[in-house]
């Protein structure tokens, strides 16, 4: 038997997403064991779940923040996306949302409270500071890339980017959460460290 | 006329005319000087508006002193040099200007000079086990790798000073004692504007003492743009206050323009100015959004918002950008204004004017906002003055300071408008201020926006621009404060030193005093009121 995955996300079609190459090599790969026909569809109603109530930790070192907290406002409203919860404490956060620049006294911040939270957790990159350090690349005092620090999931690239790629970004976890299996990997992945 | 005072008392102290005015005076005179200016009885200059340190090579290691005086608004700039780059030492004036305190840590932590009797020489932005002194013309830019272990920050602090015999001494402080119970807030925290880190010592419930920790948004700005050309420089400071992009550009366009003597068509300047005003309201709104979300009411932010996306909209057609709009250019600005500009901002201003008093009416006369704002945070007006605390802060306790009326710039001397100016001092007259503002921003737009002259938007500059020899300095009024440009030009197409006043450095070294004493509750409260942004502080 083979899974399908769902990679689609409602009212945008799979073919309006662009980079669909790693979806597609995850569900490969998910194939490889052969698909769990009780643990596969309980998976795939807990990532139902996961995918449309992300909480975020918010992270918002500078520019970037400003444009998040539009995200939150009426015109742009990510409740209907189910990511409006916001949390401060990286113990209830699922995913961690990095905006703005990340400097060399910041970094053992970031790195710790990604450590605090609980698995499985994802990260965010948004802005040009975060991906690769943006306008200040050669400043003295900013890493150039927080994936050096710890690894990303989705990179939204802007200065501050549109909100409407924000969305972009975070319905692109979305579908990554959705072909992901929850049940059994995550610890079969502790016990091999 | 000041400087025939200090030449009666130095008659050696070197003048030199090139771009401002500049006193050179010896370092060992420097704090008699400034004691001298200080206690002047016609003139005072009693406000320290920034030290700017500087690396001049061969010359030495120093800074610049630039004074105002509140009265009449007289400026100088004195110079002090130490020529001793190992063990680089300048006297304080910190005793005579509350604001040194935290500027003459800037200075120690990126030249490493050395400031005798400053009680608490720690470094401010970067972390205390930083090798060398980044802004120092030889500094090696890999000599700090990037290091994941945890930052300890000390409980003791140095003080240097000198024995008559002239030689050096240290004698240790204190910050936090052993009994001293210590809150930890940020830089991880959502109300904070930003990522500042306040170490809070508390009795009870009261606050005893605030120790403010900066840096973790220091990107060195001010370093990058020592390699950076003319034209290059103006993309970092619409990052620098964001919620003051336009106005934060304004300011170094206009200094490098005074350099080269462009002249900015009259278009331009109708454009900068509404712009400027734009986006004070587009600031001052997200204030108040921010502050009653702060105080846990959630209804404002999303008024708050909805107002705001507006004036993005209007930004977003012209300028093509949101949040960040790199529209302001050295001669100009960037691109025309869009055919509907006019017609959408008189229409936002009617609009918001419809819907200002919803925002009184939910917040303004609210109960819980009137007993947790009135007579809470009060910072005197002496104060103020002192710990450089400018823009809306200084205004609600009585100071006089906007830039926009003393040192007009643009088109502020052909508009009528009011300075708001309370005399409380206290949290709600910060919040008072700024509501008020909103309504003279549009009232200045009013005047300008059917008068906008026909003709260029932007004058022909060439692509690389050399500015001559000379120290340049210009200053705006931003959403927050004053915000100096401070510019020393060696004729080269990079600028030998570029500095940038921060506007909310001296608000976040205000905490510790306005906060004395008061709740643990109202911390956030009053933080909010002062209004600081922190990228624009750690540059």
């Amino acid at each position: 038997m083979e899974v399908k995955k769902s990679t689609s996300i409602r009212s945008m079609e799979y073919e309006d997403f662009k980079n669909n190459d790693y979806l597609e090599d995850m569900v490969r790969r998910l194939n490889m064991d052969g698909a769990g026909i009780v643990l596969g569809t309980v998976d795939e109603l807990i990532n139902w779940g996961r995918s449309n109530s992300l909480w975020s930790l918010t992270f918002g070192t500078s520019c970037c923040a400003i444009e998040f907290m539009a995200l939150g406002a009426a015109r742009y409203d990510m409740a209907r996306f189910g990511f409006e919860v916001t949390r401060n404490s990286p113990r209830q956060a699922d995913m961690i949302m990095v905006l703005g620049t990340i400097t060399h006294k910041m970094a053992p911040v970031l790195k710790r409270l990604y450590d605090q939270m609980a698995e499985p957790k994802y990260v965010v990159a948004v802005g040009g500071c975060t991906i690769s350090g943006g306008p200040f690349i050669k400043s003295y005092h900013v890493v150039n890339g927080i994936d050096k620090i710890i690894p990303v999931d989705v990179y939204i690239p802007g200065c501050p980017p549109r909100p409407e790629a924000f969305f972009y970004g975070m319905m692109q976890l979305q579908r990554k959460i959705k072909v992901e299996r929850f049940l059994g990997e995550v610890n079969r992945k502790e016990k091999e460290e | 006329m000041e400087i025939e005072k200090i030449t009666s008392i130095i008659p050696e102290a070197e003048i030199s005319q090139t771009g401002e005015t500049v006193v050179k005076v010896p370092a060992e005179k420097l704090h008699q000087i400034a004691e001298t200016l200080l206690n002047d009885k016609e003139n005072p200059m009693d406000f320290l508006r920034d030290i700017v340190g500087m690396d001049w090579g061969e010359e030495g290691l120093g800074a610049l002193y630039l004074l105002e005086s509140t009265r009449t608004g007289a400026r100088i700039i004195l110079k002090a040099v130490t020529a001793d780059r190992e063990k680089a030492l300048l006297p304080t004036v910190s005793d005579l200007w509350k604001t040194a305190l935290i500027k003459e840590r800037e200075v120690y932590d990126f030249f490493g000079i050395c400031f005798l009797n400053h009680p608490d020489m720690r470094r401010i932005f970067l972390r205390e086990d930083w090798i060398g002194y980044p802004m120092r013309k030889d500094y090696d830019m890999n000599s700090n790798p990037l290091r994941m272990d945890n930052e300890e920050n000390a409980d003791m602090t140095d003080e240097y000073f000198l024995r008559p015999d002239g030689t050096l001494e240290g004698r240790k402080n204190v910050v936090f004692g052993e009994d001293d119970f210590v809150v930890n807030i940020g830089p991880q925290h959502p109300s904070t504007h930003g990522v500042l880190r306040m170490r809070t010592s508390l009795d009870g419930e009261n606050i005893r003492k605030i120790d403010p920790i900066l840096g973790y948004i220091h990107r060195g700005i001010e370093k990058m743009n020592e390699s950076l050309t003319y034209p290059q420089t103006l993309a970092l400071t619409d990052r620098l206050d964001y919620l003051s992009a336009h106005q934060n550009r304004h300011a170094l366009c206009m200094c490098i323009e005074k350099a080269a003597g462009i002249e900015v068509p009259e278009r331009a300047q109708y454009i900068r100015t509404i712009m400027d005003e734009l986006q004070r309201i587009d600031s001052h709104l997200l204030f108040y959004s921010c502050l009653v979300m702060d105080m846990g009411g959630l209804t404002p932010f999303f008024y708050g918002f909805r107002e705001r996306e507006m004036i993005l909209d209007i930004f977003e057609e012209t300028t093509g950008g949101r949040l960040i709009q790199n529209y302001n250019m050295i001669g100009g600005v960037q691109a025309d204004i869009h055919p509907t500009f006019q017609q959408k901002v008189k229409d936002f201003i009617k609009h918001l004017r419809s819907v200002i008093q919803d925002y009184h009416n939910i917040f303004t006369s609210n109960v819980i906002a009137d007993t947790r704002l009135k007579g809470v945070g009060v910072l005197s007006k002496e104060d103020a003055i002192s710990l450089g605390c400018t823009g809306g802060t200084g205004r609600a306790s009585g100071w006089a300071n906007d830039v926009r009326k003393h040192h007009p710039y643009a088109l502020y001397n052909k508009v009528d408008f009011k300075e708001i100016v309370y005399t409380e001092g206290d949290s709600f007259a910060r919040y008072m201020v700024r509501m008020d503002e909103i309504m003279e921003s549009c009232h200045i737009i009013e005047q300008l926006i059917d008068n906008i002259p026909e003709g260029e938007f932007r004058a022909k500059t060439k692509p690389i621009i050399k500015l001559p020899e000379g120290v340049f300095t210009s200053s705006v009024e931003t959403s927050r404060g004053e915000f100096d440009v401070v510019l020393e030009s060696h004729g080269d197409k990079v600028p030998y030193r570029l500095h940038y006043r921060s506007t909310g450095l001296p608000l976040v070294h205000a905490m510790d005093t306005v906060c004395r004493g008061a709740k643990i509750a109202d911390l956030i409260a009053i933080g909010g009121t002062l209004d600081f942004v922190i990228p624009d502080i750690d540059r």
